[in-house]
């Protein structure tokens, strides 16, 4: 299914539609004057592993704050799991976990700590805290370091964490913003591979941003791109190409064809300072 | 909120030996000229033992009322909107920064008393004195940290709160009876310390960590004007803190 703006769901086989865990109706956020969201209607499904692709300052960070509850939209809606993001925030965080694009493990604790603390934020049985942090370790190969601290960890290594952190309470649905932002190429592999085990083995739904091309290809089920403020086309990599009428684009054709312009051309100074921030305190 | 706290003084412990310096200071410098010169009339009472629960609030005041940096520095980490994501209730979220500022707040206050024994002053070691002692510094901390948290929720960038800190601190020390009576006050500041929750801090200190202290007003109001300010504190930024990720 592609659409240029948002179509309701047709899809081709609808007996076998999956459930849509997220969905957006007309999702808007302004800033002032700047509109960093506009209108925005998509839907995620179940088990899913989907991309929001464009270039720095397209408004995904945007989204994923709303979409987690910590911005308030300036109108429309969305539910995740069935709950309204504004009237029933509370229940839609014991249903998410985010990873936010800036490092958020704190580096005095060591990694073992920094899982109980969100453990413990998180309601976790205080009889299963332990237990889930030993098996998040395991899980991320994080289990040899689990009492260093995390001020001496690689990128990807804090990355993993970070990731673990938010699988502790099992969520339904996660966020991850510019997960692989700043990583060498076998850190973004390695990050890859766990993104994609995690979703194998706990049916967890994901959400990820991203700028990069060839992350949305190799991790990607469906993708939605995003171009200021709007979501220009949705769908799955193959479906986008085809798409563009070329049977040999690439994703970065697909990116000129819907958003008229290179990936690479539109970022803004803000948003390049801070990936530039994120990219030096990961290195 | 605590442990976390707890466990990273335990693995910086320079922090707390610098923030010791300064009580030290003040009662080893300004305590010792004051208490020569008798420009201040304490009564029956030593200067250096009226000022000590002053210094002792004072160094509670100086840490707590920075504590709403240390918000703004883990918003700009990512670290606050772990928090803001968790189902944790932002009331509870909040009251553990307090408690951890509270926690601060006990550790130098054993710094202040082992000071204040070297220099003789007459400590008062009733159990139940103590526990008051400890209560007024927990409260006092607790108040001070949230109501800097909730500065820091509106400026929301360290430049700005580092010269908002600065300004707010010393009329707060100063517009109370940290280190003179109130009575010594022209009209209008007595007006104003009257509304300064350190007054009631350092009223409370002065009752139970000194032999022989006398408080200006009932300790029930002294710990209902605390408690209450606190509790006050922590319902505005509960409210404010989610904007602080914006």
């Amino acid at each position: 299914m592609v659409c240029a703006s948002y179509n309701p769901p047709v899809d081709s086989v609808d007996s076998y539609e999956p459930l849509n865990l997220l969905e957006t109706k007309s999702l808007t956020r302004r800033f002032d004057v700047l509109t960093a969201v506009d209108h925005v209607s998509f839907a995620v499904r179940e088990s899913e592993v989907f991309g929001l692709v464009g270039p720095n300052g397209a408004g995904k960070s945007t989204m994923i704050k709303m979409m987690t509850t910590l911005l308030r939209p300036t109108s429309g809606t969305a539910t995740i799991c069935g709950y309204d993001i504004v009237k029933q925030s509370a229940s839609v965080r014991r249903q998410i976990g985010y990873v936010p694009q800036m490092v958020s493990a704190d580096g005095d604790l060591t990694a073992k700590e920094n899982l109980l603390l969100v453990a413990t934020l998180y309601d976790v049985p205080k009889a299963e805290r332990r237990e889930r942090a030993e098996e998040a370790l395991e899980f991320m190969n994080l289990a040899d370091v689990a009492d260093k601290r995390v001020r001496q960890f690689s990128g990807g290594m804090i990355r993993r964490l970070e990731i673990a952190q938010s699988m502790l309470h099992r969520p339904k649905m996660l966020f991850l913003d510019e997960p692989t932002v700043g990583l060498d190429p076998v850190a973004r592999s390695s990050v890859w591979d766990h993104i994609l085990e995690l979703r194998d083995r706990y049916q967890t739904t994901i959400l990820l941003t991203t700028h990069l091309m060839d992350e949305v290809e190799n991790l990607c089920d469906r993708m939605g791109v995003m171009h200021h403020g709007k979501m220009v086309a949705v769908g799955t990599s193959a479906e986008l190409k085809t798409a563009t009428g070329d049977p040999k684009a690439t994703l970065d054709d697909v990116f000129i064809k819907f958003a008229g312009e290179r990936i690479d051309e539109s970022s803004g100074f803000r948003a390049i300072s801070r990936a530039r921030r994120t990219a030096r305190r990961l290195g | 909120m605590v442990g976390v706290e707890a466990t990273k003084l335990r693995r910086d412990p320079t922090e707390i030996l610098s923030r010791a310096i300064q009580p030290a200071l003040w009662m080893l410098v300004f305590g010792q000229v004051m208490s020569h010169a008798r420009a201040i009339n304490t009564g029956r009472l030593p200067y250096l033992d009226f000022m000590a629960p002053g210094i002792l609030a004072q160094s509670v005041l100086f840490t707590s009322i920075f504590y709403g940096l240390s918000a703004i520095w883990e918003k700009d980490l990512g670290i606050l909107h772990k928090y803001l994501v968790s189902p944790a209730p932002r009331s509870a979220l909040v009251a553990g920064k307090a408690l951890s500022a509270g926690m601060r707040g006990i550790i130098q206050s054993v710094f202040v008393y082992c000071l204040s024994l070297i220099l003789s002053v007459h400590l008062d070691w009733n159990p139940i004195h103590l526990v008051g002692g400890l209560v007024a510094i927990l409260l006092g901390a607790a108040f001070f940290s949230t109501f800097s948290l909730i500065i820091a929720c509106i400026v929301k960038s360290r430049e700005r709160f580092m010269g908002i800190g600065q300004v707010m601190t010393m009329p707060l020390f100063f517009a109370s009876n940290a280190i003179y009576p109130i009575k010594m006050m022209p009209p209008w500041l007595q007006a104003i310390s009257h509304m300064n929750p350190l007054t009631y801090q350092v009223d409370l200190l002065r009752s139970t960590m000194i032999v022989g202290g006398v408080n200006n007003f009932p300790i029930g109001l002294d710990l209902a004007v605390l408690l209450g300010s606190t509790v006050v504190a922590i319902v505005i930024a509960a409210r404010l803190y989610p904007g602080l990720a914006q």
